[in-house]
Formats: C-alpha cells, sequence, structure tokens
C-alpha cells in the first residue's frame, strides 16, 4: 500500500512539473508569434509605404517628363509607324 | 507554592463568562462567513473584474481601409498609418525652449501651439497626420502631457489627374467623395479588439478571447485605365488653357465591355492637399452637370429615321434656304444648303434637315428611343451626386420642341450620358450598362435599340463628318478610321440662350470594329474660338490616338488620311 502510494505521488509530483513546463513554453512560443506578427503588420506598412513611393515615382507626368527632357524621346510620327501584319 | 496547589484553582469562575467568551466566538465566526458571502457572492463579479483588470488587456485591432488601383493594378489610392500628436494640457507645462522645439518638429507657429495648449479641454488635437519619422522625433523629445495616436491616411499619388473619379476621405479615413464615397462599404475595414493576458513587462503570454476580428478593407480594381486617364487629363488641360475656357470633361468608354476607361474634369484639385478647395473644383461634372448636347444628338434622330424606313441614308431633303418656321419660332443653320441627303445631314449638321426629319416621328416614338438611350434618368452606376439630365415626358411635346430637340435643345444631359448614347453605334445597336470597375467576366447581354444596319449607317455618316465636307476634319487620326460628331450648343442662362457656348465632340474609332468611344466637352472657349469642330475635335483626336496606341488596338486605315474631297465647300460648321 505505501509503495502504491509512494509511486503514485511520484507521478502526480512529475505531472504536474511537466504541465508547469509546457505552460511557460506555450507562453515563450506565444510571444514569439506575437512579435512575429507585429513583424508582419509593420512590413505590410512598409509595404504599402513602398508601392505608394513607387507610384510616386511612375507618376505618367514625371515618366512623360523624364522620357521627353532627358532621353529626349517623341512619339513617332504618322509616317514613322510600320505596321506589321498579323499572319493568320 | 506549586501551581497545582495555587489558592485560586480551587476558585469557581462565574458561569457566565464561558458562555460570554464562546458566544464572541461564534459573533467573529458569524462575521467572517458574512463577509466571506459578501465577497463571494454578492460583490463577485466586481471582484473578479478588477482583478482581470490587472492582468488582461483588451487590444484594438486596426484594420486597413482597402487600396484602390487601376484595371494593370498601379496604385491609385493607398492609405498609410501616420501619427497624430495630442495633449492633455493640463499635464503639458512645457519650457518655452521645448515649445519652440515642438512647433519647428511640427511646422507650426509657436503662437498656435501655445493658445492650443492654453485651452481649457481635458484633450486637444496639436497636429493630425503627421509622418512617422516627424513623430518619432518627437516621441524622443519626451515632452509631458504630449501624446500620440495612430491614425491612417490616404494617399492618392496621382493626384489632380484622378481626383473626381477618385473623391477622398476625411480626417477620420471616411469617404467623402467619388469612389471613395461610392464604395465605402467594400473599402472600409472595420476595426476589430481582443482580449489577452499580459505579463509584468507587458508582454502578452496568452490569447483569452477574439472579442471582434478585425475586418480589413477590401480592395477595389477600378475599369479605369491610368495611362488613358492621364491622356484624357494632360489634352484637355491643354485644350482649356488653349481656348481660355471656364470648364471641361472627357469620358472615354470601352465599347466592347461598356468599362469607364477615363473620366477627366477641369477645374480639377490635389486631394493630397485640400486646403482651398472649392465647390467648381469639386464638381464632377462629366456626371453632375447637365448641359444641352446640341448637334451631338443629330445622329441619334437620323437612326430613328432609318429604323423606321421613313428614310434611306440617301434619301433628299430640301434645307434651301436653311431657315425653317414652326409656329412662331425659326430653326435656322449656321451656312445655308440646298438639297441634303439624310447622310449629309449628319456631315454638315443642318438644324433645318434634323428638324424636318423628326417632323415626321410621333412624339412617342420619339421618346422612346430617347428613354431607351439612357437620357432623362440617372445611370446609377453609385457615383454621389449624379444626375439624369431633363427629357420631358412627350405628352408635354409642343412640335417646335421636338423639332429642337431633333438637333439636341430643349433637352439636357451629363457627358457621361452622351458618350454611353454612342456606345449604341460603337456596338451595331446593342446598349450596354456603364461599369467603373473592372468587369473580369463578359458584359451582360445588351438590349438592341437599333438594327445592326441602322448602326453600321449612321458609323458612316459620323465618319463622314470628320473627313474633308464635314465638320470637324480636326477630329481624324492617321492610321484609323474615325467617326463623330460635333456639337455647339448655346448655354442657357436664366431660361435665356446666352451668347455664351459648349462646344463638345463625341465619337468612336477604329469605325472597322470600334473599340473606344470619347466623348469630350468644353465650357465657354472664350479665345474667339468656340465650335466643337475647332476646340472639342481636337482633344478627341489627341485623347483617341493615344488611347488607340496604349491599349494597341491595329490601324484599320493607311497611315496618310485619305484626302477625298467629297464638297468644294471646306469650312466646318456647326450648330
Amino acid at each position: 500500500m505505501l509503495r502504491l502510494n509512494l509511486a503514485l505521488i511520484a507521478i502526480v509530483l512529475v505531472s504536474a512539473l511537466g504541465a508547469v513546463a509546457s505552460q511557460h513554453k506555450a507562453r515563450k512560443l506565444f510571444t514569439e508569434m506575437e512579435r512575429e506578427q507585429e513583424r508582419m503588420r509593420s512590413l505590410e506598412v512598409e509595404w504599402g509605404q513602398l508601392q505608394l513611393e513607387q507610384s510616386t515615382w511612375a507618376t505618367h507626368s514625371r515618366v512623360e517628363k523624364v522620357a521627353r527632357e532627358r532621353l529626349h524621346m517623341k512619339p513617332p510620327a504618322a509616317g514613322q509607324v510600320l505596321a506589321v501584319e498579323a499572319v493568320k | 507554592m506549586k501551581f497545582a496547589n495555587s489558592p485560586l484553582l480551587s476558585q469557581l469562575l462565574p458561569a457566565w463568562r464561558a458562555r460570554f467568551v464562546a458566544a464572541l466566538i461564534l459573533l467573529a465566526f458569524g462575521v467572517l462567513a458574512a463577509r466571506s458571502v459578501w465577497l463571494q457572492v454578492v460583490k463577485n463579479d466586481f471582484l473578479q473584474q478588477k482583478g482581470e483588470s490587472r492582468y488582461s488587456r483588451v487590444i484594438e485591432l486596426s484594420a486597413t481601409r482597402g487600396r484602390i488601383t487601376d484595371r494593370a493594378g498601379d496604385m491609385l489610392a493607398v492609405s498609410t498609418p501616420v501619427k497624430s500628436i495630442w495633449a492633455i494640457p493640463e499635464d503639458a507645462r512645457l519650457t518655452p525652449a521645448q515649445a519652440r522645439e515642438l512647433a519647428a518638429l511640427l511646422e507650426m507657429d509657436v503662437r498656435e501651439l501655445n493658445r492650443r495648449l492654453a485651452a481649457e479641454k481635458d484633450f486637444v488635437f496639436i497636429k493630425r497626420q503627421i509622418p512617422p519619422d516627424t513623430a518619432s522625433m518627437i516621441a524622443a523629445l519626451n515632452l509631458p502631457g504630449i501624446h500620440q495616436q495612430r491614425e491612417y491616411r490616404r494617399y492618392y499619388p496621382a493626384g489632380e489627374v484622378t481626383a473626381h473619379m477618385l473623391g477622398f476621405t476625411g480626417v477620420e479615413d471616411k469617404g467623402q467623395e467619388g469612389i471613395e464615397l461610392a464604395f465605402e462599404e467594400q473599402l472600409a475595414g472595420k476595426p476589430g479588439s481582443r482580449r489577452v493576458i499580459k505579463d509584468r513587462l507587458g508582454r502578452i503570454v496568452e490569447d483569452v478571447e477574439s472579442i471582434r476580428p478585425p475586418q480589413e478593407g477590401r480592395d477595389i480594381t477600378l475599369s479605369l485605365d491610368a495611362k488613358v486617364q492621364y491622356l484624357a487629363y494632360t489634352h484637355l488641360k491643354q485644350a482649356l488653357a488653349d481656348h481660355k475656357a471656364k470648364a471641361g470633361g472627357v469620358v472615354v468608354l470601352d465599347a466592347k465591355t461598356g468599362e469607364v476607361l477615363a473620366l477627366a474634369n477641369l477645374p480639377t484639385y490635389n486631394p493630397n492637399n485640400r486646403l482651398k478647395l472649392t465647390g467648381a473644383q469639386l464638381r464632377n461634372r462629366a456626371l453632375t452637370d447637365v448641359f444641352e448636347p446640341g448637334s451631338t444628338m443629330k445622329p441619334f434622330t437620323a437612326a430613328l429615321a432609318l429604323e423606321k424606313g421613313r428614310y434611306r441614308f440617301d434619301s433628299q431633303i430640301q434645307t434651301a434656304p436653311g431657315r425653317l418656321t414652326i409656329g412662331n419660332a425659326t430653326i435656322s443653320d449656321a451656312h445655308p444648303h440646298g438639297m441634303l441627303t439624310v447622310a449629309q445631314v449628319i456631315q454638315k449638321s443642318s438644324n433645318v434637315g434634323a428638324a424636318k426629319i423628326a417632323g415626321t416621328f410621333a412624339p412617342e416614338e420619339m421618346w422612346q428611343m430617347f428613354d431607351a438611350l439612357g437620357f432623362g434618368q440617372p445611370m446609377k452606376l453609385g457615383f454621389p451626386g449624379e444626375v439624369g439630365g431633363r427629357l420631358r415626358p412627350h405628352k408635354t411635346w409642343r412640335p417646335i420642341e421636338q423639332a429642337t430637340m431633333a438637333y439636341g435643345h430643349g433637352i439636357s444631359a451629363t457627358l457621361m450620358q452622351l458618350a454611353r448614347a454612342y456606345l449604341v453605334f460603337a456596338r451595331d445597336g446593342d446598349m450596354i450598362p456603364l461599369t467603373l470597375t473592372r468587369l473580369d467576366s463578359a458584359p451582360v447581354a445588351g438590349k438592341s435599340i437599333f438594327s445592326a444596319q441602322t448602326a453600321r449607317e449612321v458609323r458612316v455618316m459620323l465618319e463622314m463628318a470628320v473627313q474633308p465636307g464635314g465638320t470637324a476634319p480636326r477630329a481624324q487620326i492617321p492610321g484609323y478610321r474615325v467617326a463623330g460628331k460635333t456639337g455647339t450648343a448655346h448655354k442657357l442662362e436664366g431660361g435665356q440662350y446666352a451668347n455664351r457656348y459648349v462646344a463638345a465632340f463625341v465619337g468612336l474609332a477604329p469605325v472597322s470594329d470600334p473599340r473606344l468611344v470619347v466623348a469630350v466637352m468644353v465650357d465657354e472657349p472664350s479665345a474667339g474660338k468656340y465650335y466643337g469642330g475647332e476646340v472639342a475635335a481636337p482633344v478627341f483626336a489627341q485623347v483617341m490616338a493615344g488611347s488607340l496606341r496604349t491599349l494597341g488596338v491595329a490601324p484599320d486605315a493607311p497611315l496618310k488620311p485619305v484626302q477625298v474631297a467629297r464638297d468644294a465647300a471646306l469650312v466646318p460648321e456647326s450648330l
């Protein structure tokens, strides 16, 4: 009887320590997940800002200005276009 | 003396003392029991709540407003977090140096800052929506009573080019105009919240419950093509400057799908900086302003005549001497013509010819056509402030009114309605609903208004109008066959026609397989020229040429425009 009781006490102790350890681990992992999610959100914000920056740089008026003034481009005149017919 | 022999022991105590002590102890137990009932039963909820509030926290989860993109996915409106600086005036005891530093960072006047801090309130906004890097510099100053709050701000990279189409949002990130308002439901995100347990260091250690999951705003893909929109905007702007006009609008429609590819209005505003906004700048003229479309309505009169079989393409109509009296009113042509075919009535834009054709219609027939084309009622695009123009019931029409309606007076429409009505000619007689968002499936089946034969014949007439001898040779585009109609309408002011004009041009291209419909309206050109063929047609040609090239539409004409002199007279006419 005594031996059984001792064994049961030992099992209960081990189980209790296990519960504490796993709870601690769960909390640690959870904090880590929270941190990663926070990072995800801030990266999303950054992505939005970069998209904004990209579309600001790619504004059509700016593209046209650069093309005309810096690269000296111009639309082809009527006589300079050669239409290539698709072979059917 | 031994304790056991103490005489005190033999002395008997009175019985009441023992009972008194027992009663006291019982009473103490009773008090304890009552207290525990009080705490565990009566005040239980309150205490549990207090305990929870020591470790559990409700966290607000913000939701971002959806983005608006053009049909190719280019960003047109993006929300990005910014900070707002607010203060508790009572706590904000700043030294003059600190106040100067803060004001400099916020780009504010120090006196303005001090005035706000002197307010008799618990909460004042000092400056809203400042960039995150400035906010972190302010946070680094560590000023007492100065706090920050995260908010969203909407940016419009294309600025004034897309201003009227997109509209804008207020400081609370709610739509106030345009698409932002029309699609508020989809765009707006719903912030959520959840309850968590935080440890001593403020880290979240456990998720208790999700009270409300946040709902991110949905992105909206418009039918707009940013390149076509830019072309429409720049060419319209140039035309307004050249002709010293008051206002103007351009609408570009995809004839195959009914999608709105561009909608430009002037005057416009910069939605990123709305400090000095006037009502005139805000108006989305293409959808909320009506005008009398003038001669641009004549093709519908001709189409109805062909459809009813009363006239053929080449039926002769006598328009001499260029005047027609109905009742006590006289209709006149800008330049008198003689015998004209129906096609020439459109080509030369003869009012008398159009009125004579309309004279053969029953008012009901004509009204039904206008109604089927969508005149007189809003298009239900969901755009705020959209109007439907005026189309009076046919029972009240007098003969003179029916005659003037044949050439677009006494009826009013928005530019968008006019452009949509021309879809009928571009789609072989079919009418389809317009859409502001990109269609990912084939458009709904159209409603047939004219036969394909009629629509094709009207296209030929419209093509004649842009050729030499027509009213708008300047609408030609090298490489493409173009068809269109000019309109020059006197403006109505207080019920009277004034000497101010609205120049318009509506056209389609390529004629062999129409892809685009472009409508141009210029309000009050005042640099001398005011005919639709001189003011609006060149804008049409530039926008159409650029759009066809951008969209990769194959040319359907030899690159040199065919110069066939159909008539000796090359005078551009209108009205």
